[in-house]
């Protein structure tokens, strides 16, 4: 068994953790996109456009999801193998999470999520970027939470 | 590949050229050589052949014919052809490859000619010169009527528009009324924060007969004068008829029967109390002599009018007009009709058509045409549209709730209901009150705002002392009259159950949305989202936009006036602060009055921007400018793709399809631009080049499914008018070109991509017509279904669809503006569940007919032919969006029906039908404290069939309320039960079966719970719920044995998704009928309580509950449960009966397949049919009709809809109440 030093995981993953806030930031601004129907005089944006535009985001968003959850798991993995019970204790509701959400996706069809036909239904799409939000939050605070439990670390090494 | 129209393929493009034909098509072929293999053919090689007949079975008939060639498209050297076609067939029997076929055209089916001998129907005539149609048009109407199921009175409507342009730009038919409103503007802008609840006197609740009082003198003399004004101004014959009926309509349609009510809330109790105890015409007799004045002034003014100037069609539109009083929906059963009209204006209101709309009985074929013009046949006559409201119609009404409520009531309520919450049946005798003499209804519009601020103390003190105290001897509104359900035996009341009214004050009822068109789960909506959660009640709307309408004010004018912030179309809710500005009721901004606004072409005075017909009607159309245009109005443009298998022949759909289309190829919906093209499929593609000038149409086969092009896309979507004759000859021969095949795999995925690449430049309609599983190409689906999981009670899987592939294109295509329709005419599995999608989401409407065979199942047969009939000659609006909005602090979220949401708040029709509903759910975000009034308003933006874009702009208002009590007051029960059952939908294509049926049993456990503890005084142990509420668990109980949800009865997996399609996109009265069906005893049809149509008797039997204990062996019932009517004949039924109404001896030479009834000449079969005639034309589907003998295997099928009886797989309704209440005391 490999045995890590304590302050391996920290400061590996201090530097993947930054662009990952970026993810939930990105799913922000998409479903912000999505929402914001510019509201011309002619109650109708060309349909085409408008359509595209709703699947190019969702197709957007889908991509997101698998590289987001994968490495969230690879996070915990780590700690799981450095044995900082208590980050992985902080990380595992996610990661529960991660995992209902991956499986439990809408019956209909193929498509993981964020389905073109769905997305715009308001309660869907509130519930998305509330999930969003949350997501944006809580990376936020485990990046302070890493960047000080590695600077801890190097210190008392 | 081969994307674009101008150049499709290679091989393809240089066919265009007809000259290069067949060389090219061999050419084409290359990649492989000439090979056997029909993929291989890439290009679409043309042959030619006379006898379509013969070449399926013998290949060298293609040959044969070489000579003709000429005539077709290519001169093709026969060398190539040959050998193409000798590989072909060679390889592949059947199927012809690329032959011209030359249909056996005009001989074969004389029949179909004559149709056309019919031509230019009356419709026709009326669209094309609409103006002119007076008095001669009108009579040829009426010889088409008798068909169309809806009725329009009002013919000259068509004209309306442009005879009001040419005075004005303002095109309805507005009456000047309630002139007075404006004076009291500076009253209303003072009253609309509602804050001046105390100013009345607490006693009087309704404070508008302060109010009207005071200014009825004024007003009415304004009034009239607008009227003659108005009727001497316009000398057109045509607009004229139509305002009265309006005015006359509106008062008892809507508010008919709760305004009196309200009103009467006024009176001295006594008074009240004398009322109810008298009959409806007696209490017309005590209503106020002012009001008869009133009556009696402007009554004989219209009526006056318009005979003298109408054709004979108007006139009988007339007298149906003012005798509007009778109940709009003959369901109300209208006996001693008010005692005040004539008898022969009765015979006309009678004409009323039932489904709670048109008091307009004229024959107009519910067609396009006509209605293009703004006569929508089959509408309510709902306040909604009624263009102006006249003060005078409002005492009017004296008269026409008296009929109402002297319907035959077995629920009779003991106590007088001062309160205006007639929701139920019951409710409606409130109108017996007599309409207050005091109460000029013409209460001034505008500062309305402040009596309905005022009827507020009122009622929350009327819910607060719930126990029952009120103020005007109203113990407390009848819906919340507390019952006992485990008690009450006979919940069902004898007549059909009616929309409830929403509790707003005279003026804003009679303005208000008709139910019909907009309806709201609760009619009153509470004040926080904290509140609807403690009233556990959904919180909806449920729409029916595009609904026929008989009457709908048509506006031409150069500027649409819309609040400047959110788009709001102004409406009559909204406020005006002074004659140059108004105050928006949804965002609540002040706007400015265009000049143009300030102008009222109705009564062609200025500065009086109140009475423009946008703010009297809240149902009215706008013609479109440029403005609202992307691109020039699409042509109607009609594609057919038809499956020609070998199982589609054999299903022989062709015949009835080929022949309906013959028949309507004129009724169809368009203008001189429309367009129409077919497809045929089986393993390959067929396409028909019907190009003008052909002598015989082509047919272009595409035997590369995996890669699928348009071999002349120009030639293949053909104007109707001038290729009429190549159309003709290919429906003629259409239906025998594929009668030998043997192919039986289906490319049903590659036909639609073409129907896709086809459409896209325009957008259109996609009818596919399909009979099985797709089973080649792309799309293709396999069997998920298990038929031994039929009866499961437990999982019941494949609700979704299995393959995104439809979904993908039905996005396409809603993106191209391109609405697939899909029937599905299937004998076995054909995964409707991944099939529907391609409707779902592009906006197309589902048809299924499972085991069809037009010689073994001739009803099916029969109910295709009819549902064809209504399809293709329906109205239709293409390009469509519609946008919903609500006054901010409610928001919208989860929309159900077929479309597309492109934004929160607007969906992307591609297509709109008149049979098209949807269902919006509606949370509240921000507490409306600050606010007594919300309102809903539904924008449809279409191009219509003529190419015009319209807006159509339904606007509901309705009353915050901030009492628990006034929100279960309040509940529209049929509404609530129809969003339930859109969100069960959902919930059980996400998640499950067994979660959809949990969650709706929960809904009615958690609000029939969260109103036993707001009346905490009453027992616990009873099942209590309020009146309102009281067929909520039974409508429940019926969705949950309802094929869409029920388990444990072997229901078939397409059936179950048929089912729950339907609930998706079916207006709310259709689905009522699906989820509850009615059920009549026939065999003693009286004239009792009937109704009069068209001078028909219509004899009105009370409802059945559901039960077999409502079947006795001696009788006979009809059960009308939407799609599908089923008479039960009793074993001991009399046997006059069965041989008068049957024609049959006795019961048992009655035949087990029956589903017509003769046309004998009894009392008691004329009784029979003219009522099934009856129920029959309330409906755009007509449906079929079973005769199912007491021992018929089919009985199974009857007693399944008796849905308060035990099954061996669920409840009794008192074994679920009990379980309900077992719940409840968990």
């Amino acid at each position: 068994l490999i045995r890590f030093p304590p302050h391996f995981p920290f400061s590996l993953l201090f530097l993947p953790t930054s662009p990952f806030v970026w993810y939930p930031l990105w799913s922000i601004i998409a479903f912000d996109e999505l929402r914001t129907d510019f509201k011309n005089p002619i109650d109708q944006g060309n349909p085409r456009e408008r359509l595209k535009n709703i699947e190019r985001i969702c197709c957007l968003l889908r991509k997101l999801v698998v590289p987001e959850y994968s490495i969230h798991g690879l996070f915990c993995l780590m700690f799981l193998c450095a044995a900082e019970w208590v980050t992985l204790g902080l990380n595992i509701p996610l990661l529960f999470y991660h995992l209902w959400r991956y499986f439990h996706r809408p019956a209909d069809g193929s498509e993981v999520m964020y389905d073109a036909v769905s997305i715009m239904n308001a309660d869907i799409l509130n519930y998305c970027q509330k999930e969003s939000w949350c997501k944006l939050a809580f990376y936020l605070l485990s990046f302070f939470y890493y960047l000080y439990s590695m600077v801890y670390t190097l210190v008392s090494f | 590949m081969s994307a674009p129209a101008e150049s499709p393929h290679p091989a393809a493009s240089a066919r265009i050229s007809p000259k290069l034909g067949g060389a090219t098509a061999s050419g084409a072929a290359t990649p492989a050589g000439p090979g056997p293999a029909p993929h291989q053919q890439n290009g679409p090689a043309q042959s030619q052949m006379q006898v379509p007949s013969g070449y399926g079975v013998h290949p060298q008939n293609y040959i044969a014919p070489s000579g003709h060639y000429p005539q077709g498209p290519g001169k093709m050297t026969s060398l190539p052809l040959d050998s193409q076609c000798g590989d072909y067939y060679s390889g592949l029997y059947t199927v012809p490859t690329q032959n011209v076929v030359t249909p056996n055209t005009a001989n074969q089916q004389p029949g179909a000619q004559h149709m056309y001998g019919r031509g230019p129907s009356a419709p026709h005539i009326v669209g094309s010169t609409p103006g002119s149609f007076q008095g001669a048009t009108s009579p040829t109407l009426h010889l088409h009527t008798s068909a169309a199921q809806r009725y329009s009175h009002f013919v000259n409507h068509y004209s309306s528009p442009a005879m009001y342009s040419a005075n004005s730009s303002v095109a309805s038919q507005g009456f000047p009324s309630t002139c007075a409103h404006y004076a009291m503007s500076t009253v209303s802008t003072a009253a609309y924060p509602s804050v001046s609840y105390p100013s009345l006197p607490a006693g009087d609740p309704y404070g508008q007969q302060m109010f009207t009082s005071q200014n009825a003198p004024t007003v009415r003399p304004l009034r009239e004068n607008s009227f003659s004004d108005h009727s001497t101004a316009i000398s057109h014959p045509s607009p004229l008829p139509p305002p009265p009926s309006h005015q006359y309509h509106q008062p008892q349609s809507l508010s008919g029967c709760s305004t009196l009510s309200w009103s009467a809330s006024g009176l001295p109790s006594t008074q009240h109390n004398i009322v109810r105890n008298h009959t409806g015409s007696l209490a017309t007799a005590n209503s106020n002599s002012t009001n008869t004045v009133t009556d009696s002034l402007s009554c004989p003014v219209m009526q006056n009018v318009q005979p003298l100037k109408s054709s004979p069609v108007v006139s009988t539109v007339l007298s149906g007009a003012s005798s509007t009083r009778t109940p709009p929906a003959a369901n109300r059963p209208v006996e001693p009709v008010a005692s005040v009209t004539q008898p022969s204006e009765l015979l006309q209101q009678k004409g009323v058509d039932s489904s709670s709309t048109t008091s307009s009985a004229s024959p107009m074929p519910n067609s396009y045409d006509a209605l293009e013009g703004g006569s929508y046949p089959d509408m309510l006559s709902s306040s909604a549209s009624s263009p102006a409201p006249d003060p005078a119609p409002e005492p009017d009404p004296a008269p026409a709730p008296a009929p109402a409520s002297s319907a035959p009531q077995p629920s009779k309520m003991t106590k007088p209901f001062g309160y205006g919450y007639p929701t139920l049946q019951p409710g409606y005798q409130n109108a017996t009150a007599p309409p207050n003499s005091g109460v000029p209804p013409s209460s001034p519009g505008y500062s309305g705002f402040q009596p309905y601020a005022q009827q507020y103390p009122g009622m929350n003190q009327l819910s607060s002392g719930l126990g029952g105290l009120s103020l005007q001897s109203s113990p407390q509104p009848e819906s919340l009259r507390p019952i006992n359900l485990t008690q009450e035996r006979n919940i069902l009341p004898v007549t059909p159950v009616w929309a409830p009214v929403p509790n707003l004050n005279l003026d804003l009822k009679k303005l208000n949305c008709s139910p019909d068109s907009f309806r709201c789960t609760l009619t009153n909506i509470p004040q926080t989202q904290a509140l609807l959660n403690k009233a556990k009640l959904p919180l909806g709307l449920l729409l029916h936009p595009f609904r026929d309408l008989t009457q709908l004010p048509v506006i031409t004018s150069n500027t649409i006036v819309r609040c400047r912030s959110c788009r709001t179309y102004i409406n009559p809710f909204v406020s005006f602060i002074d004659q140059r500005r108004w105050k928006c009721n949804l965002c609540y901004r002040v706007n400015d009055v265009p000049e143009e606004f300030m102008y009222n072409p109705l009564t062609r005075s200025y500065g009086e921007p109140h009475k423009r017909p946008e703010v009297q009607n809240s149902t009215v159309e706008f013609i479109a400018s440029s403005d609202y245009m992307l691109r020039p109005p699409q042509p109607a443009v009609y594609l057919f793709v038809l499956d020609v298998s070998h199982n589609a022949v054999e299903a022989g759909y062709l015949t009835i399809l080929c022949q309906s289309l013959l028949e309507n190829l004129d009724k169809l919906p368009g203008d001189s631009r429309t367009r129409i093209g077919f497809m045929t499929f089986d393993s390959t593609i067929h396409f028909y080049n019907l190009q003008e000038g052909l002598s015989q149409p082509q047919m272009l086969i595409v035997s590369d499914i995996d890669d699928v092009f348009l071999p002349t896309p120009d030639s293949l979507l053909v104007n109707l008018y001038e290729s009429k004759e190549l159309i003709k000859d290919l429906l003629n021969a259409l239906p025998n070109m594929f009668t030998n095949t043997r192919e039986t795999h289906s490319a049903l995925g590659p036909a639609l991509q073409a129907a896709f690449k086809l459409m896209s430049p325009t957008g259109g309609r996609v009818s596919v017509f399909q009979t099985q599983l797709p089973s080649l190409g792309a799309g293709l689906l396999q069997s998920r279904e298990d038929p031994n999981q039929r009866s499961s009670t437990k999982v019941v899987q494949h609700l979704g669809p299995a393959t995104d592939f439809y979904k993908k294109l039905a996005l396409d295509c809603s993106g191209q503006q391109t609405a697939v329709d899909l029937f599905l005419l299937s004998s076995q599995y054909s995964d409707l569940a991944s099939l529907a999608c391609m409707s779902k989401y592009s906006a197309g409407c589902i048809y299924y007919y499972p085991s069809f065979h037009y010689t073994h199942n001739p009803s099916q047969a029969e109910k295709l032919q009819k549902d064809l009939k209504r399809y293709l000659t329906r109205k239709i609006g293409f390009e469509a969006v519609m946008r919903i909005r609500c006054t901010k602090g409610l928001s919208m979220h989860t929309f159900h029906g077929n479309f597309f949401v492109r934004s929160t708040d607007l969906l992307s029709l591609a297509n709109i039908n008149p049979d098209a509903g949807f269902a919006v759910q509606l949370s509240i975000e921000e507490n409306l404290t600050d606010t007594s009034l919300v309102c809903f308003q539904t924008a449809l933006l279409y191009t219509s069939s003529k190419g015009e874009r319209r807006i159509r702009v339904h606007t509901l208002c309705l009353p915050v309320v901030s009492s628990l009590a006034d929100v279960y007051a309040g509940v529209d029960v049929q509404a609530a039960i129809c969003l339930l059952a859109n969100m069960a939908v959902d919930r059980s294509v996400s998640s499950s079966l067994s979660d959809a049926r949990d969650a709706l049993v929960n809904a009615v456990v958690d609000s029939l719970s969260a109103y036993g503890s707001m009346v905490s005084n009453l027992q616990h142990s009873a099942l209590i719920a309020p009146s309102s509420l009281k067929l909520f668990p039974l409508y429940v109980l019926a969705l949950l044995k309802q094929k869409a949800f029920r388990t444990g009865t072997s229901t078939r997996l397409d059936d179950r998704v048929y089912a729950m399609c339907q609930i998706k996109c079916q207006p709310l009265v259709h689905l009522m009928k699906m989820i509850h069906p009615n059920l009549y005893r026939i065999d003693r049809l009286t004239d009792e309580g009937a109704i009069h149509v068209n001078d028909k008797v219509v004899p009105q039997p009370p409802l059945q509950k559901l039960s077999a204990e409502k079947l006795t062996r001696e009788g006979a019932f009809l059960m009308d449960c939407g799609s599908v009517f089923y008479i039960w004949i009793g074993k001991s039924c009399d046997n006059h009966f069965i041989e008068d109404v049957l024609g049959y001896p006795n019961f048992a030479s009655i035949p087990q397949k029956m589903t017509h009834l003769p046309e004998l000449d009894t009392l008691s079969s004329e009784r029979a049919r003219s009522f099934i005639t009856w129920l029959r034309d309330n409906r755009p589907l007509s449906p079929i009709l079973h005769v199912v003998k007491d021992e018929s295997p089919a009985k199974t099928e009857f007693f399944q809809h008796l849905i308060e009886d035990r099954t061996e797989a669920a409840f009794s309704y008192y074994e679920f109440l009990l379980h309900i209440q077992h719940q409840i005391c968990k």
